[in-house]
């Protein structure tokens, strides 16, 4: 099964953290990441992984087919949210897709404390059951 | 050398399994073993169109892969510890068997009870079927070097749990076997889900599960639980031109265009499956093939002998703890005995079933049957919003809007 793992960003939800990051707790952070890519990598369950440009530089485009396409420049003030990356992996279960997602959310932050950054675990769309 | 008719590639795929054993049998090391193997294979299919096949492909392969297995060694630091393990092993090495034993013993050894299904399908496809990584990579949908990764790990983990090429003892034989068909089955299931839509190109891992199948039934024509997953397979294989519409869409059983059910394959399905539920007590697959059987022999969705599904379904029920089959057998109990008496059947299966997105669509169809179509497209619509199938949520979706407009 496949699963597509969102790290979304909420800019509105303090953009500012309590404490800034050492460059320590960074590498912490960062070295913590590493290592789950490696082990899924390993198991080969990786299938791909993105961090996405911030929504300052993304563009909205819109067309009918005919006319030129409108093309609105960001960032979208509306937007509550965007995506800022993904892991897409495939796994045996459900249970091991959120267990992968748990980890990345204990991912030390300042302090060493977990981030506890929420991560949206999204089944991707697969063939229908043999017996339907 | 004769080529077979399917061509260098049938050759290679029947030769790869018993290369591979024989090289296991002789230097012990099953993973360095299959990676030189997988290596010969593809010297072999660069190789041979150019300079023709070898008047001994079979010797061929086995001198190739030795030599790249000697490589590997000779590169290794623990060369020589092991360069005399095999010299050791080589003259103590048991009488050849037959062919078809060394695919057995191979697909014994990959279908080990301790792997995982997603490991060990990939595994028995390199191993015994004699696919490279990328086919089997695409067949799965996944990158080659996460494919190639999965499948080092598998054999790693066969390896280090050191289990002999042989044939399971007596004590360990039930468990064995049902692993083995348990491998084969979710192997055609895979290949069976994805021959709808977008999914049409992948590999054909039904035709594997069926070629594998065969062999072991082959192999062991007295074990009756081989005998009915095969006849399952070729019985529910026979139905797939019928299960996708023009456009990718999945069309349910009793929809179906039965003409194009593939006739060769439910004869072949129908005298298996006979022939073995007269000799014993049947078992699951058994069972499973005998009411394929029935679904395939009604000529309409109509002549379907739906009291003799029901009394197969009350066996299974009997031979398995899966929730799917009282599911399945509420649905054959409504065709007989009418919606309420299988809808009442569903109640006891909410907690077992919960989030399943089935047990939704189910009651869904019974509620259709019994004339409340407000409600059954309600739950259309939430097996809809469960199934992770793209198809399914189509087909459920398409339900519910034929039975109520979509609410404001």
């Amino acid at each position: 099964m496949k699963y597509l793992l969102m790290m979304n960003h909420r800019p509105e939800e303090g953009t500012e953290p309590e404490q800034p990051w050492t460059p320590e707790e960074r590498q912490a952070s960062w070295k913590h990441m590493q290592q789950i890519w490696q082990e899924l990598s390993e198991a080969g369950e990786l299938i791909d992984t993105g961090k996405l440009a911030s929504p300052e530089s993304a563009k909205i485009v819109i067309s009918d087919g005919v006319d030129a396409p409108v093309v609105t420049d960001g960032p979208f003030p509306e937007m509550k949210e965007f995506l800022a990356g993904y892991w897409m992996i495939d796994v045996d279960s459900e249970e091991r897709a959120i267990e992968i997602a748990a980890r990345t959310s204990a991912a030390p932050g300042p302090g060493g404390r977990p981030t506890r950054y929420p991560i949206e675990v999204r089944a991707i769309m697969s063939p229908p059951d043999p017996d339907l | 050398m004769t080529v077979p008719a399917g061509g260098m590639e049938d050759l290679l795929r029947e030769l790869a399994p018993q290369i591979l054993a024989t090289m296991v049998r002789r230097y012990g090391d099953f993973a360095d073993a299959e990676d030189a193997v997988q290596e010969a294979l593809l010297a072999a299919v660069q190789q041979w169109p150019k300079q023709g096949v070898p008047a001994q492909p079979r010797g061929w392969l086995l001198t190739v892969a030795s030599r790249r297995l000697a490589d590997v060694w000779r590169a290794e630091a623990a060369r020589h510890r092991r360069e005399r393990l095999a010299t050791q092993q080589e003259p103590a090495a048991p009488a050849q068997p037959s062919d078809v034993d060394d695919s057995l013993l191979l697909l014994f050894l990959c279908c080990y009870p301790s792997l995982a299904a997603s490991s060990a399908i990939p595994l028995t496809l390199r191993a015994v079927g004699g696919l490279t990584t990328a086919e089997i990579a695409r067949a799965f949908l996944i990158p080659e070097p996460a494919m190639g990764k999965r499948i080092s790990r598998a054999k790693q983990r066969i390896k280090d749990s050191a289990i002999p090429l042989r044939m399971p003892a007596p004590d360990e034989w039930p468990q064995r076997l049902r692993s083995v068909l348990h491998v084969l089955y979710l192997m055609f299931n895979e290949g069976y889900a994805v021959s709808a839509g977008p999914y049409v190109a992948r590999a054909d891992l039904t035709g594997e599960a069926i070629r594998l199948g065969r062999m072991l039934h082959a192999a062991l024509p007295d074990e009756p639980e081989v005998a009915g997953l095969l006849a399952l397979m070729l019985l529910t294989e026979a139905r797939r031109p019928a299960r996708t519409g023009p456009h990718g869409e999945l069309v349910p059983l009793a929809e179906q265009n039965r003409a194009t059910w593939d006739q060769d394959l439910i004869a072949e399905g129908v005298t298996l499956i006979s022939a073995t539920l007269r000799k014993q007590r049947a078992a699951y697959y058994q069972l499973q093939a005998a009411i394929a059987a029935i679904h395939d022999e009604a000529r309409t969705a109509a002549e379907t002998d739906w009291p003799q599904i029901l009394a197969i379904y009350r066996l299974l029920a009997r031979v398995s703890a899966n929730p799917m089959v009282r599911l399945n057998r509420a649905i054959a109990a409504a065709m007989v005995d009418g919606p309420a008496t299988g809808l009442a059947m569903l109640g006891p299966l909410e907690a077992e079933l919960a989030g399943s997105h089935r047990l939704d669509a189910v009651r869904a169809h019974l509620l259709e049957m019994a004339g409340d179509h407000a409600e059954a497209a309600t739950h259309y619509r939430n097996a809809a919003a469960r199934t992770a199938s793209e198809a399914e949520r189509n087909y459920l979706l398409y339900r519910a809007a034929r039975l109520r407009p979509p609410a404001p």
